[in-house]
């Protein structure tokens, strides 16, 4: 048992903690607490992880720890992180604490709400640190299912429908997954001694070429489709429009990140050979989530589809700059990652705060904003910036990295499509800058939001929590950058020796 | 002759005490002193339960008639604790008016059913073999029907004993076949002059499906959904995982120890059997509205899972099929535990009188949840595992199409979960069941369920003890 370990011990504890609560108030305490205590661990985690690396320890994954769980099949629970395992604990932590403040009043039924939410907290975390198939695998699943009862009870709108279509494929991504992560173990060693830790199978790199060829489709799409990749992420916009607040902030800013974080960490890292000859499709679905979003995102009336939308598009590209293999643009990759978690909860965040006033979403039915409620308008124009790119905050960073990456390629193919990609950019600033001008500079739309109140302490402290976040990554981008850099560079190694 | 034979055969002659002495119980109690007559009955399997854990046995008595090894006892230990946890539930069902008059005959006859499990798994001999399914099969009419006044049930009952005796002669008839093809009856014997003629086939092909009638895969499961819906639901509990288990858990140990060297031909077979079973099972089930229709043709697709462990015919398909009954009864009972918990109270088992149940009884349909993701598959809880080791077996063996497309129905099966889950949590409804005011037999027995479901997947040691005695073909 090390350190790691208490990224889901804790959340544990959290659960005991909620059973025992009596009245709100020990609810909110216990989930503060624990959200916070989280943030700390994260943030010492990458401290430590940065000393360690200052001090000389060049391993790839740091602090690993072993257990064996089931002698008789081989499964073990093995943790251990590297930089961008690092730095999506620290983001994770960040969407949750911010998450649990956006759900301050949640109703009804506030214990079973945090029950779930930290359920989903254990397999987010819990799918971070570790570095074993079945680990990996079964925290993906236990991360899935809270979001069921989440969509369904809590939601809005169209919600039973829009839980069990969301469930159902990214069961059935995982289906995909769990056929491929069996076939990835029984390949792992050529002498026989087959393992499931993801370290020992990249260092065999033993599974055949022909078994390659169809286990990296099945782990791909079966992240991918928790990555939100076209044609498969139909379920993401219907989601995140029925979820509440707090479920959109961490299913968009957490939960679909462990979609890319898989597709590179399995698909690619451990099949590299397959990598090179298979990209070149999953280039152009991802290629055209990218541009499908963005322009769906153009037509949306209702906000909360906006932002789904426009996380389709962007989560596209994160997969899209994976695919592109150079070491620029996985790093880029990975920021964009960050950056989308963090500008996207912080959006969703500001939405659910807005509808809780006006109790509409409709953008026709909204104007004058800014007047309104000052406050939520201007974190909302923040968030808005970030997500078109502009510089000093983080979606600059990213979007730039992932573009410059994607350039070295000189072939026409990855031209095309880059050149394609690099217009969402384009297209992002239309439906952004259309909301921001109609939601908060136009007139006012509804007389009777002239009375309606600024954010709360709560709503204050989570926005403000992103925004530091988004800007820190976007003032300085260079330790982290270096910090994802490294370690992709020994997953894009692995993958362009074989061109 | 020689008495020291019946010494292997302990676990039998202690099930058969208990038996004897709850019929005299039964017979020359005064009808005060039968008060505790559910208590002595529990009480007793309990005791029983726990000689079964003395050092396992192996070897053969009586010729070779009988034989038994520590994988027998596993099997034994996991019916005994699925049956222990039946009769727990059922305490409270059997003290009602019109049935505890039958009380005595309920608790012996199930416990017949066992012994009769018990000679099925430990036989070496067709015979034997033949003799414990009897056993095991006829003592169920008498349980089905024991509503005698209730139309359900005592139609249920005519549909099985009909079916248990087709399915008897099927398996008669396909035993004789053997016979004529090997000249013996003895599993070792046969094992060893098994010669790939017509005639042997045609006899397999009898025998599996005269056990498909016991395990009910399709398509040899039309009775399943008339028959669990009419019985009583301690028995459609007692039906649906200790005699599917015992059968299923038969069928391994006789497909892997005699007819391992024509694996090549029963292999496609269940390969076939395996794909239908899986998604007829699923398809039928999304349609139900009635719980316990429900629940069988669940238990139909879960008979396919289970099978995965025979066909995958390897110590780890061994392992992981009586890992996955052991969950399965934990699930499936937590399940039925509800229902009958519901049923007794207001006597509804349809999903859409279950709309807004956790308003209501939070904490009954907090178990229930539970236990349908367990059968679903979603980890932390059991299922997760079971499904996940099952899996392991058959790709192991390389049947990576087969898993894939039970892969691709445990989605369907989720969707058909998720719908129960959804009229108990999301649903409204004007009319809710009342707060259900459980005994306390059945509260325990649900609490063991739930306590199972969330313990046995994480605890590793109860596999590995499962996977210590597990033997391939």
């Amino acid at each position: 048992m090390n350190f790691l370990s208490l990224f889901v011990l804790i959340p544990l504890l959290m659960m005991g903690g909620l059973a025992l609560a009596r009245n709100m108030k020990q609810i909110r305490a216990v989930a503060a607490v624990g959200s916070s205590l989280q943030l700390l661990l994260a943030a010492v985690v990458m401290v430590l992880f940065l000393q360690e690396r200052a001090a000389g320890n060049t391993a790839e994954m740091l602090f690993i720890a072993d257990t064996v769980w089931y002698a008789p099949l081989n499964i073990h629970y093995t943790v251990g992180i590297d930089g961008v395992s690092a730095a999506m604990l620290l983001l994770s932590a960040i969407v949750v604490f911010a998450g649990v403040f956006a759900s301050w009043k949640i109703d009804p039924l506030p214990r079973e709400f945090f029950l779930w939410l930290i359920l989903l907290l254990i397999g987010v975390f819990g799918f971070f640190i570790s570095i074993n198939l079945f680990t990996m695998f079964m925290f993906y699943e236990i991360a899935l299912i809270p979001m069921y009862l989440l969509i369904g009870v809590w939601g809005s709108g169209n919600k039973t429908y829009s839980a069990m279509k969301l469930t159902l494929m990214l069961m059935g991504g995982s289906a995909l997954l769990l056929i491929g992560i069996l076939g990835i173990y029984f390949h792992s060693a050529a002498d026989g001694n087959l393992t499931m830790n993801i370290l020992e199978i990249a260092r065999n790199n033993a599974i055949p070429h022909e078994a390659q060829y169809y286990l990296f489709p099945l782990t791909f799409v079966g992240f991918g489709v928790l990555g939100a990749m076209f044609p498969f992420h139909t379920w993401s916009p219907d989601g995140h429009a029925s979820a509440p607040t707090a479920v959109s902030m961490l299913h968009a800013g957490v939960l679909m990140k462990l979609g890319g974080y898989g597709c590179f960490r399995v698909a690619m890292f451990l099949m590299p050979w397959a990598a090179t000859q298979l990209s070149w499709i999953f280039l152009i679905l991802t290629g055209i989530s990218v541009v499908y979003g963005a322009f769906s995102a153009c037509v949306q009336k209702d906000l909360k589809y906006i932002n789904a939308y426009s996380s389709v598009s962007h989560c596209g590209l994160v997969l899209f700059a994976l695919l592109m293999w150079n070491t620029t643009a996985m790093t880029g990759a990975v920021l964009q990652m960050l950056s989308h978690g963090l500008m996207t909860a912080l959006f969703f965040a500001l939405i659910g705060m807005i509808y809780g006033r006006t109790h509409t979403r409709d953008i026709r039915e909204m104007g004058g904003l800014m007047k309104i409620m000052p406050f939520l308008s201007v974190c909302y124009v923040i968030a808005g910036l970030a997500s078109l790119g502009l510089p000093g905050l983080s979606g600059f960073v990213a979007e730039m990295t992932v573009f410059v990456g994607s350039f070295q390629w000189s072939d026409t193919f990855h031209r095309v499509f880059t050149i394609i990609a690099c217009t969402s950019i384009v297209i992002t600033a239309v439906y952004i800058l259309r909301v921001v001008g109609k939601l908060l500079y136009g007139a006012v739309q509804d007389e009777h939001h002239r009375s309606l109140t600024d954010a709360v302490w709560f709503e204050r402290l989570s926005a403000i929590t992103l925004i530091v976040a988004v800007a820190a990554i976007g003032m300085a981008p260079g330790w982290i950058s270096r910090l994802i850099g490294d370690s992709m560079s020994v997953i894009s190694e692995r993958i362009l020796q074989y061109i | 002759m020689d008495f020291s034979n019946f010494l292997w055969m302990r676990d039998e002659l202690t099930l058969l005490a208990v038996i004897l002495i709850l019929f005299l119980y039964d017979v020359f109690g005064t009808e005060k002193s039968r008060r505790f007559f559910s208590a002595t009955a529990c009480t007793l399997l309990a005791v029983q339960t726990a000689l079964l854990f003395l050092p396992a046995l192996a070897g053969e008595a009586f010729g070779g008639m009988y034989r038994t090894s520590p994988a027998v006892n596993t099997v034994k230990i996991v019916l005994n604790a699925g049956t222990l946890l039946v009769l727990i539930q059922a305490t409270a069902w059997i003290r009602r008016a019109d049935v505890v008059i039958r009380r005595g005959e309920f608790y012996i006859l199930t416990l017949m059913t066992l012994l009769g499990m018990y000679l099925m798994i430990s036989s070496g001999n067709f015979l034997l073999f033949f003799i414990g399914l009897e056993t095991a099969s006829l003592p169920l009419t008498a349980l089905i029907a024991i509503e005698k006044y209730h139309h359900d049930s005592y139609e249920s009952a005519a549909k099985y004993v009909f079916i248990a005796l087709f399915s008897s002669s099927l398996m008669l008839m396909g035993l004789s076949f053997i016979y004529g093809a090997v000249g013996t009856l003895y599993f070792s014997d046969i094992a060893a002059r098994l010669a790939g003629t017509p005639l042997l086939y045609v006899g397999l092909v009898f025998f599996m499906a005269g056990m498909g009638f016991k395990i009910s895969i399709v398509p040899f499961h039309l009775w399943t959904a008339d028959v669990y819906q009419g019985a009583p639901t301690s028995i459609t509990a007692y039906l649906s995982v200790i005699s599917k288990g015992a059968a299923a858990a038969a069928l391994m140990l006789i497909l892997f120890k005699v007819f391992a060297p024509v694996a090549v031909v029963w292999q496609p077979v269940l390969w076939g059997l395996i794909v239908v079973t899986i998604t007829v099972g699923n398809l039928f089930a999304v349609r139900q509205k009635n719980l316990k229709r429900f629940m069988a043709f669940s238990s139909i697709s879960q008979a396919g899972y289970i099978l995965l462990g025979v066909i995958a015919g390897s110590a780890t398909g061994m392992a992981s099929l009586i890992y996955y009954v052991l969950v399965y009864i934990f699930s499936n009972l937590a399940v039925f535990g509800v229902i009958s918990v519901i049923e007794n109270a207001t006597g509804k088992v349809c999903m859409d009188d279950y709309n807004g149940l956790y308003r209501t009884n939070p904490k009954l349909s907090v178990a229930m949840m539970l236990a349908l993701f367990s059968l679903a598959g979603i980890p932390p809880f059991a299922g997760f595992f079971s499904k996940f080791f099952i899996f392991y077996a058959a790709v192991q063996e390389g049947f990576y199409v087969l898993v894939f497309i039970a892969l691709l129905n445990t989605i369907i099966s989720l969707y058909y979960y998720l719908l129960v889950v959804k009229a108990m949590f999301i649903r409204q409804d004007d009319c809710l069941i009342p707060a259900v005011q459980s005994d306390g037999a059945s509260r325990f027995c649900i609490a063991l369920c739930v306590a199972g479901i969330v313990v046995i997947g994480l605890l590793s040691c109860i596999y590995t003890a499962i996977s210590g005695v597990s033997f391939g073909m």
